[in-house]
């Protein structure tokens, strides 16, 4: 029976193997070393740890990271020449305008490379993991497309707010949003205007974003809260409010009658009880279990208490991810490797917790779009389906063939023969392996499996595992122990955390 | 309406589920034959009035080709005004046209000449003048217009839904295979996903390759399906049986990609493409729908050489795919369908190419096929802002090749009703 208690783990109870379970939901797991520091810490203080991470180092960001420019609008006198060569019929002009746009296209796209390379150096990097999973968390949620946003800095700037309000109030990040040009462009919303209301993001700040798909809602309240939304449209980098474009008639949303505009109508929803409980929904599957039906019936009591708490604090984040992190449910033996890594999870994570070298980012960028999760590109506005929609056959493959690339530092295409194995220093995990084989009296293999696996290996699989380990000849050293690795995490558990 | 069951997939999927729930009594090298046994018979019909064995390969021409110059009105004197130095000259000429209805003007690329025969021979429907409303001319959005049949360009790959609303519980591991670097949206549904690789070589485990005799560990490990006392519906056991799968698939179309075809085939990437999936429609794989693409397609300057060995290309490796089905008797099974993103802008540019445009010809193909000219050839002379304005919308080839061909229902896959067009003798 899975315990649905929300109430503190017993502190006698946060042992390394809940401490390892903490720091990869609410990040992307660690060394042995820094999950001994966590339960040293005890449970409290671990959870703190993680939560008010502002007094953790951190990785600036930085307005002039990336070029804002870089989709700049034309210049006034740009345009009068396009307009010329348009009425003149001149093909050479046009054409010159025509290449010069597509080099534009191309540098944006190289930024946002680089972006792609930058926000997972953050993650592989940053002693704030959950800062930058609640990032991830958010850019899912509130899921928007480069494709379509076509500015690079746009995307950029979307997932500073993300990161600036991580762990901060749902409510005001809400509101915001609705400010977001790389949003308002996503959805159309630029083109809304009075009298010709785009209807796309008032449907998905119901059904996607804030109250749920048929929480409540009517076709009726979605055009209303398209009107109260015209308007809201973006200049450059900025939002801006078009008064000219907005209807200021009275709508009725959700029963409510009023001169509504985009903010109203969020508060609106807000104020439902649905609303909380549709974003603990989320808050659930994503740091709790994701597998098929989750959260189900079974476990709402637990996403009932999280929004409870979610409303009490007005929608202020911390204090149910506090909640959640230190309730016996979380750490039930049921969640344990009871969700599947998404691909960026399973990239960040094999480096953090065996502390291999990142290797080479683009690289890992393509890989982890092959697997499904291209950062800055989520699919849709519905974001990434997670749990088992990550993996099919194709995908476990490039899987088992990324972490042989962060093991061995060789690339699927090119295999390079003469490598050394062992580049990367594997003193600190042969010393955990030593470790946990006179603390429990384990085998070396059965160490390894403990310290890699996030279930528990069945028995058929240690047997497994062993015989290849004694066939190897020695302990589990170097090139041994490299070798090793490149099987654990070929296993079908591995995938699990 | 009940959703149809496309091929003995139930059945395998039925079959798939009992063998893994052996799996902890079965040694790990005896898994591979009784899959390979199950295969053999899987083909038993499922469903009374149901195709079992029907294949669709779709064929994506990437960057936008010129359909002007594929399927060239040669009649107008309008198209020739328009393109002076890249019009393709009429039937007759130096390197002109191929006529395919004189009277209506219609012809094709001269490097097309296979396509022709095919032409000739029946076998090949040019569905002329394809679009949709508002076309958007950027690669991406217009590309995911194509892909998921929506507008919006959001939501569900077509195919992938076509697999997902018609197969119970979760499809088979390789109802469709794509070929190329990563999945087409295309086929990426709710559950559904392709197989997808570039290199079939890369499609497997490559540690295999390192030093330390990991192959023989890494196929217990991954060809055991569900290990004993691990909770079926778990997502420990989830993996495990789709590590299986993997390894099945992997086996099966590393082997059928291995073997020597029965034609030859050109050397070109899309041919090299198409040899592949003709070898694994020849080793009856349990697919549905193969996905190739051919890039290069964005013609803006200079285009006339690059378009031709473009055109030639995408003909010698149809032919040399339409010779080997025909050789393995597989003819009767497969239709192949030809797009591309947009067509190009009416007027030729001045550097001798042509910008992003909108309609342009479809070819779908093969031996079910009812060849010849279907739909309107758009109008020279109206013009849309000087792009050709559509005459058949491109949800309507979908739509007709998922009733007629797959016999899945097209409203429910397309999310709406489209007119059925006449290129399919079924």
């Amino acid at each position: 029976m899975t315990n649905l208690s929300m109430s503190p783990l017993d502190r006698s109870r946060f042992d390394e193997a809940a401490a390892r379970h903490l720091l990869t939901r609410a990040g992307f797991g660690g060394t042995s070393a820094q999950v001994e520091q966590l339960v040293a810490m005890g449970l409290n203080e671990a959870v703190a740890y993680l939560v008010e991470f502002e007094n953790a180092p951190n990785l600036p960001v930085a307005d002039t990271d990336f070029d804002k420019d870089i989709r700049k609008p034309l210049t006034p006198a740009e345009r009068e020449m396009v307009a010329m060569a348009r009425r003149g019929n001149d093909e050479a002009a046009l054409e010159t305008i025509q290449k010069l746009r597509n080099e534009r296209d191309g540098q944006d796209r190289a930024q946002l490379k680089e972006m792609q390379k930058w926000w997972l150096k953050r993650m592989v990097e940053t002693g704030r993991p959950l800062e930058e999973k609640m990032t991830l968390f958010w850019h899912g949620h509130f899921a928007t497309g480069y494709r379509t946003i076509e500015d690079s800095y746009h995307s950029f700037l979307q997932n500073r707010l993300f990161r600036t309000h991580a762990t901060g109030n749902f409510a005001d990040l809400t509101l915001r949003i609705l400010r977001d040009p790389a949003m308002l462009k996503y959805l159309d919303n630029d083109e809304s205007r009075r009298g010709r209301p785009n209807e796309n993001l008032a449907r998905e700040l119901m059904e996607l974003f804030v109250l749920g798909e048929g929480h409540a809602y009517t076709e009726q309240d979605i055009k209303e809260g398209a009107r109260a939304l015209t308007g809201y449209t973006f200049n450059d980098d900025s939002f801006q409010f078009r008064d000219d474009g907005h209807d200021d008639d009275p709508k009725t949303i959700l029963g409510q009658t009023g001169n509504w505009d985009g903010d109203d109508f969020a508060r609106i929803i807000l104020s439902r009880k649905e609303s909380s409980e549709f974003l603990c929904g989320k808050l659930y599957r994503f740091f709790v279990n994701d597998a098929p039906g989750m959260p189900s019936n079974k476990v709402a009591p637990v996403v009932k208490a999280l929004a409870a708490e979610l409303r009490k604090k007005q929608y202020e984040l911390k204090p149910v991810l506090t909640m959640l992190f230190k309730s016996q449910h979380f750490f039930d033996e049921a969640h344990r490797g009871g969700s599947i890594k998404s691909p960026v999870q399973l990239t960040v994570q094999t480096i953090r917790e065996l502390g291999v070298p990142p290797r080479d980012l683009a690289t890992l960028n393509s890989a982890t779009d092959l697997m499904g999760q291209s950062l800055f590109m989520p699919p849709s506005v519905k974001g990434w389906d997670c749990g088992r929609t990550w993996i099919n056959t194709s995908t476990l493959f490039v899987r088992q063939n990324l972490a042989v690339y962060l093991i061995t530092g060789m690339r699927p295409e090119a295999f390079d023969w003469d490598a050394n194995l062992a580049q990367w220093p594997t003193t600190a995990l042969e010393g955990a392996i030593a470790k946990r084989m006179s603390a429990s009296k384990a085998s070396a293999s059965d160490a390894l499996l403990d310290l890699v696996l996030a279930v528990s290996a069945p028995p058929e699989r240690r047997k497994q595992f062993k015989s290849f380990t004694d066939g190897l000849g020695g302990d589990l050293r170097g090139e041994r122990l490299v070798s090793a690795l490149c099987l654990v995490t070929a296993m079908p558990e591995y995938q699990l955390c | 309406m009940e959703p149809t069951t496309p091929f003995s997939r139930r059945i395998f999927l039925q079959q798939g589920v009992t063998l893994a729930s052996l799996v902890g009594t079965i040694p790990w090298f005896v898994q591979q034959s009784a899959v390979g046994m199950l295969s053999a018979d899987a083909r038993v019909s499922s469903q009374a009035g149901v195709p079992e064995d029907r294949i669709l390969v779709v064929v994506q021409m990437s960057g936008g080709n010129d359909g002007l110059n594929s399927v060239v009105p040669f009649g107008s004197d309008d198209y020739y005004r328009a393109r002076p130095q890249i019009g393709i000259a009429a039937p007759g000429k130096e390197n002109g046209a191929l006529a395919l209805d004189q009277k209506a003007g219609v012809g094709l690329h001269p490097n097309l000449k296979g396509l022709k025969d095919l032409y000739d021979d029946g076998k090949l429907a040019v569905v002329q003048g394809v679009g949709y409303p508002n076309p958007n001319r950027s690669h991406f959005a217009s590309m995911d217009i194509w892909h998921t049949a929506q507008r919006s360009g959001r939501g569900d790959g077509w195919i992938g839904r076509y697999v997902d609303c018609t197969c119970n519980g979760s499809p088979a591991a390789d109802a469709q295979v794509a070929i190329g670097r990563s999945a087409p949206l295309a086929m990426i549904g709710t559950t559904a996903k392709p197989v997808s690789f570039e290199d079939a070589r890369l499609f497997q485990w490559m540690g295999k390759e390192l030093p330390g005799s990991l192959e023989r560990p890494y196929d217990q490990m991954n060809r055991a399906g569900p290990l004993g006392g691990v909770d079926p519906g778990s997502q420990a056991a989830f993996l495990m049986r789709t590590a299986l799968d993997a390894q099945l698939s992997s086996d099966r179309i590393r082997t059928a990609i291995g073997r020597t075809p029965l034609v030859a085939y050109p050397g070109s990437r899309l041919a090299t493409q198409l040899r592949a999936v003709g070898a694994m429609i020849r080793d009856d794989l349990n697919t549905r729908v193969y996905y190739v693409s051919q890039t290069g397609f964005d013609t803006h300057s200079n285009q006339q050489g690059a378009h031709g060995n473009l055109m030639r290309e995408l003909s010698e490796a149809i032919v040399a795919f339409q010779a080997d089905l025909k050789a393995q008797g597989n003819d009767s099974r497969v239709v192949t369908m030809v797009f591309s993103e947009f067509g190009r802008r009416v007027k030729q540019n001045a550097s001798g190419g042509t910008d992003h445009g909108t309609a342009a010809p479809m070819f779908v193909l093969g031996s079910p096929v009812k060849g010849g000219l279907h739909g309107e050839h758009p109008s020279m002379t109206d013009l849309d802002n000087g792009d050709l304005k559509f005459t058949t919308d491109f949800r309507s080839v979908y739509a007709t090749i998922l009733d007629k061909w797959m016999v899945a229902p097209s409203k429910t896959v397309l999310g709406g009703a489209y007119p059925a067009l006449k290129f399919l003798r079924t």
